[in-house]
């Protein structure tokens, strides 16, 4: 039997090569780059460099309009998973459905739809002039940016929500309602206790990917508003300083681990609470 | 709720009636046509992209799927720590920025000369699908009974013949969720491949992309409206709970 175990343990010998050679050494060399200069001496200025304006601006911008579409995500699709969790479960599956349908079309091109959507002449102005109300200066803005964000990364906070609420036992809702707790306090003392997990990995899976972008502010914000994304991507194909792109990513993934710790720590302390 | 819908569906009902738009920009209605659908196919570029990212999904989501449930087996039998040990390499690619992973592999390929094209897509594809792949198969695996495996080599099963007839179909779900996911993934990557793509390769993606500077083509909207019908008739024909198919990415990153 040991024998045998042994040779189990083998078989993930490649993967763990894989891992190795494409997760592990890609990382270092990252690190490498970033903490040497152009002759390959030990410099720590490139993870310094996050302090010039353009990059800091980049940097809080980029945190900025994350943090806000996060938000933005949890205060829609909280009542949304709630609603699709009550629902009939044939319902339930066709709204699921609808959901996730729309990101089967390519995100750039849906993204680049908006564009068309929000532009000066586009369709949402063209309809707000034919009802008479003032046209929305939105892209270009931050705003518009903001909107991409919530428009690509919604269904990661609706699903993983959905799921968490729907787990949750109907008679514990039962017993706390016999108890004597009225709506707001099975809300507050049950339901969003038991879905702090759902809300984690939306946050991590709505945040990262709001915080890195590059491509929704490309295209939404006009060539004028640079997120730290933007700033990394641009040293890579167009300045080709790669010391420099690897040292600001060093500083994003900085952000991005303390962004994992401090939604552990909510998610720890969601638990206790509960227990 | 129905607000919610709209706004997700807003912009995919912008391109569908932008594809039977005559006039070639997408400021203004030119009158309705189907000419884009006819030209679509007799446009090699677009096609030669379509091809590439059919094909680079299909061979990493394969290859993917059978690296990492292979690895799950030997993770299984992993002591504790080694375990969390390698876990937590897995959710390296899944956690990181993708910019950061595009990154890291352009400086991998471009260090030890890799030439870009086809295959370093390909083998940066398969390195961010096998994480999908293990979160997948892993729940399914530990829910596993080592008595029956136990019982098939009691009755005279060998170790290989009893995984295929007994481990194999009881994790066959876990597969093809994982499967469909790196496929997903892969045929909706920009950013890994946008780091990590020769010159005159293309995608889809960056193929929409560097289109977004010059001016869609309207081929494209064609192209597009397309595959979401045909997925949209797939999911309904298929099975009737596509639900399934993207849940696992919340639920293991919950776990």
């Amino acid at each position: 039997m040991n024998k045998q175990k042994r040779y189990r343990k083998l078989l993930g010998t490649p993967y763990y090569l894989w891992s190795v050679f494409f997760i592990i050494i890609p990382l270092g060399m990252v690190f490498y780059y970033g903490l040497t200069n152009r002759n390959g001496s030990l410099t720590f200025e490139n993870i310094a460099a996050i302090t010039q304006p353009e990059h800091i601006k980049g940097l809080f911008l980029a945190l900025g309009l994350s943090f806000l579409s996060t938000i933005i995500c949890i205060l829609l699709s909280y009542p949304l998973a709630m609603i699709l969790s009550a629902m009939k479960v044939s319902t339930k599956s066709f709204v699921v459905f609808i959901f996730i349908l729309p990101m089967w079309m390519n995100f750039l091109l849906r993204t680049m739809a908006w564009q068309t959507l929000l532009e000066k002449n586009g369709v949402i102005n063209s309809i707000l002039s034919f009802v008479g109300l003032p046209a929305l200066k939105i892209i270009n803005t931050p705003s518009a940016i903001v909107l991409g964000m919530v428009y690509n990364f919604l269904p990661f906070m609706v699903l993983p929500l959905y799921n968490c609420i729907s787990k949750i036992d109907e008679n514990v809702i039962n017993a706390a309602r016999d108890l004597g707790a009225n709506s707001f306090k099975v809300f507050t003392k049950i339901i969003l206790p038991l879905s702090v997990p759902g809300i984690i990995s939306g946050i991590t899976m709505v945040f990262i990917p709001a915080l890195t972008t590059f491509v929704i502010s490309k295209l939404l914000g006009g060539s004028k508003i640079l997120l730290i994304g933007n700033v990394i991507e641009e040293e890579f194909t167009q300045a080709s300083n790669w010391n420099l792109g690897s040292g600001l990513s060093i500083v994003l993934m900085i952000f991005i681990i303390i962004s994992i710790i401090i939604t552990n720590i909510f998610d720890k302390g969601g638990e206790s609470n509960f227990l | 709720m129905f607000l919610i819908a709209l706004f997700l569906y807003a912009p995919i009902i912008t391109l569908i009636v932008l594809s039977f738009n005559s006039s070639k920009t997408r400021a203004k209605w030119g009158g309705f046509t189907t000419k884009w659908y006819v030209s679509l196919f007799k446009n090699d570029a677009i096609m030669s992209a379509l091809f590439n990212t059919l094909l680079i999904a299909l061979v990493a989501s394969l290859v993917s799927t059978l690296i990492g449930t292979i690895a799950c087996i030997s993770i299984m039998n992993l002591r504790k720590k080694t375990r969390s040990l390698v876990m937590g390499v897995t959710n390296i690619p899944m956690l990181n920025a993708e910019i950061v992973t595009g990154i890291s592999l352009m400086l991998l390929f471009i260090s030890f000369n890799f030439r870009f094209g086809l295959g370093t897509i390909l083998l940066s594809h398969i390195t961010f699908c096998i994480p999908y792949v293990i979160l997948s198969v892993m729940p399914r695996m530990a829910q596993l009974d080592p008595h029956t495996y136990e019982a098939a080599l009691d009755l005279g099963a060998g170790p290989v013949y009893g995984y295929i007839k007994v481990v194999l179909p009881e994790i066959m779900p876990g597969i093809t969720a994982g499967f469909l996911m790196a496929f997903t993934m892969s045929i909706d990557d920009f950013i890994i491949t946008h780091f990590t793509k020769g010159a005159g390769v293309d995608t889809l993606s960056t193929k929409i992309y560097t289109e977004v500077k010059k001016g869609i083509k309207p081929e494209m909207y064609a192209l597009s409206t397309i595959i979401f019908l045909t997925v949209l008739v797939l999911l309904l024909l298929v099975n009737y709970k596509p639900a399934d198919r993207k849940k696992p990415a919340g639920k293991e990153q919950s776990a």
